[in-house]
């Protein structure tokens, strides 16, 4: 294989993975929409504070326990917990009250705890960019055979699925996820039958705010530094996924953020500058021939 | 069982129910009746907790739930079978079954003996809810509110739209329902049919309860039938 060709795969494979992390946004997004008609702004901001709460783990950890290896690993589970347990508040005390009031309060409310957390991040941790290290069992290349690829991408690219699938497996095969389901197509039915729906939408929400956290701490070795405006560039492509792929639809979500991560990595190669510009032209072009997305319903 | 004492309910500044009062007995089969709009299915709402009274008080075997949520008045062992019967279009009939079961209430209904009673529902368990006909979904709904062994079955309407033999089929599983101690309250149309079934009915007319009797009662009053009841 020339040297072209191997390129070319790597810079496939590099928009694959973050075609997958957006994914986990995008999925995240999505079941807080299907279920709750909640438009999340505040998505980039719970990936925000996964990141940051991840690295503030790993330094943490390793000035208790050395250069302790594990570090990572603790962040992994960790962080998604603490953002799933901050979305639990914003959905017990602010977001439950916007329900009944005009959709244009969930929207101020969502994007104005963006502005609060992005503030915030910037007060505890500074403005400036802090490098979040890659996991010493993850660090260096594997030989693919055809090409050496880094381990902690390639890692991101098996972990994400099954994560991915797991969620899925809860929404589709467990009375929870139905559940779930039936709430979205009719709350006072869920509720006479005994259940609890407020409850759900707790636990939906922070469903989602947990996938943005652990979006955020695998982005984390990927991006290298992080710093308090991570979020945004990342809101704005996920919504992105989300309408290419069909506003509501999982599998659509999915589909929309590996087609969004692969064309943005073949513009970063033939046209770098446009790399940013392209998601959202390739977001028109769908929109026009597929007004519901690539897998939207009806 | 059910003591309902005066209850008033609005719909903004509509005034639908207008000072209702009912005494259910555990065990007996009581129909609401009247025309369309009298604010039969306004008084089922108030009672299971989605449109609070805003005047009255509702009593449930001693405890009053007048101002408790839909989810904890089901979880007191009241179950409502709605109008539109409300089944989960995108979820399987097996699906839709199992969200009925409440984890604090065992009993004699269980997926296998809901099966049993209406055959249909095993036979089509992988069906998706909007690939139902109405019976079935009536049918459906019915087995869903068993699923969480109520005490008390609350049915609006059930006949609608529906075939004879279906409404035989309805009619009959709510008779050995209530023979197994169920009590029931009966929202229909179809007058006929609640007149095979029932114990008592209450009339309804413009949200006040304009006349009630027992069974024998009403079959002999033909000027009540005709006056509030033909259709
Ligand atoms: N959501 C609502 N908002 C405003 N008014 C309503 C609403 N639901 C019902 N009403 C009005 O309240 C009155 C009583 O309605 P309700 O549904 O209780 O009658 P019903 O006896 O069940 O009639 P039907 O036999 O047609 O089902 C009607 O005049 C109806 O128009
Ligand atoms: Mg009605």
């Amino acid at each position: 294989m020339t040297f072209d060709t191997t390129l070319i795969i790597s810079q496939l494979f590099n928009g694959l993975v973050w075609g997958i992390v957006l994914g986990l946004l995008a999925m995240g997004l999505t079941i807080i929409f299907g279920m709750m008609g909640v438009i999340n702004f505040a998505h980039g901001a719970l990936y925000l504070v996964g990141a940051y709460s991840a690295y503030t783990s790993i330094m943490a950890c390793t000035q208790w326990m050395g250069a302790a290896t594990g570090s990572f690993w603790i962040a992994l589970v960790a962080a998604p917990i603490a953002v799933g347990l901050i979305g639990m508040v914003v959905e017990f005390f602010l977001l439950r009250r916007m329900y009944e009031r005009e959709i244009i309060y969930q929207f101020l409310l969502t994007f104005g705890l963006t502005l609060v957390i992005q503030e915030l991040v910037t007060i505890i941790w500074g403005g400036m960019p802090r490098s979040f290290p890659t996991p010493d069992l993850l660090q260096g290349v594997v030989d693919l055979g055809f090409m050496l690829y880094p381990k902690y991408r390639l890692f991101v690219l098996i972990l994400t699925p099954l994560i991915m699938l797991a969620v899925w497996l809860l929404l589709v095969k467990t009375r929870y996820g139905a559940i779930i389901r039936a709430g979205t197509e009719d709350r006072d039915m869920v509720n006479l039958l005994g259940i609890n729906v407020r409850r759900v939408f707790t636990v939906v929400f922070s469903i989602g705010a947990a996938m943005a956290g652990l979006a955020g701490v695998l982005a984390g070795p990927i991006i290298g530094s992080i710093q308090p405006d991570l979020g945004n560039s990342v809101l704005l492509a996920s919504f992105v996924v989300v309408v290419v792929g069909g506003l509501g639809s999982f599998t659509g979500a999915i589909a929309g953020a590996i087609l969004v991560g692969l064309v943005k990595a073949v513009t970063s190669m033939l046209w770098a500058e446009a790399s940013n510009a392209i998601v959202f032209a390739l977001m028109a072009v769908v929109l026009v021939f597929m007004p519901q997305g690539l897998l939207g319903k009806r | 069982m059910l003591q309902v004492e005066a209850i008033h309910s609005y719909y903004g500044e509509s005034y639908v129910v207008q000072g209702i009062s009912m005494v259910l007995k555990e065990g007996e089969i009581l129909t609401l009746l009247g025309r369309n709009g009298a604010g039969k299915t306004t008084t089922l709402r108030s009672i299971v907790g989605l449109k609070p009274p805003r005047r009255g008080k509702i009593v449930f075997m001693g405890r009053e739930i007048t101002r408790m949520k839909p989810f904890e008045v089901a979880r007191l062992g009241i179950a409502m079978v709605p109008e539109e019967r409300r089944i989960f279009s995108s979820l399987t009939v097996e699906e839709n079954l199992k969200i009925g079961i409440q984890k604090g209430r065992v009993g004699r209904w269980t997926l296998e003996s809901v099966q049993k009673l209406f055959p249909i529902l095993r036979e089509r368990r992988h069906h998706r809810g909007n690939q139902l006909s109405g019976g079935e979904q009536q049918i459906l709904a019915i087995a869903r509110a068993l699923m969480g062994n109520p005490k008390f079955l609350i049915l609006d309407e059930p006949s609608e739209g529906l075939a004879p033999l279906i409404i035989k089929l309805i009619a009959e599983t709510i008779k050995s329902l209530s023979t197994e101690g169920m009590t029931i309250l009966l929202v229909e149309q179809n007058v006929e049919m609640t007149l095979q079934i029932a114990h008592r009915h209450y009339v309804l007319d413009q949200g006040k309860i304009i006349y009630s009797d027992t069974n024998e009662g009403l079959k002999n009053n033909r000027e009540i039938r005709d006056r509030y009841l033909s259709v």
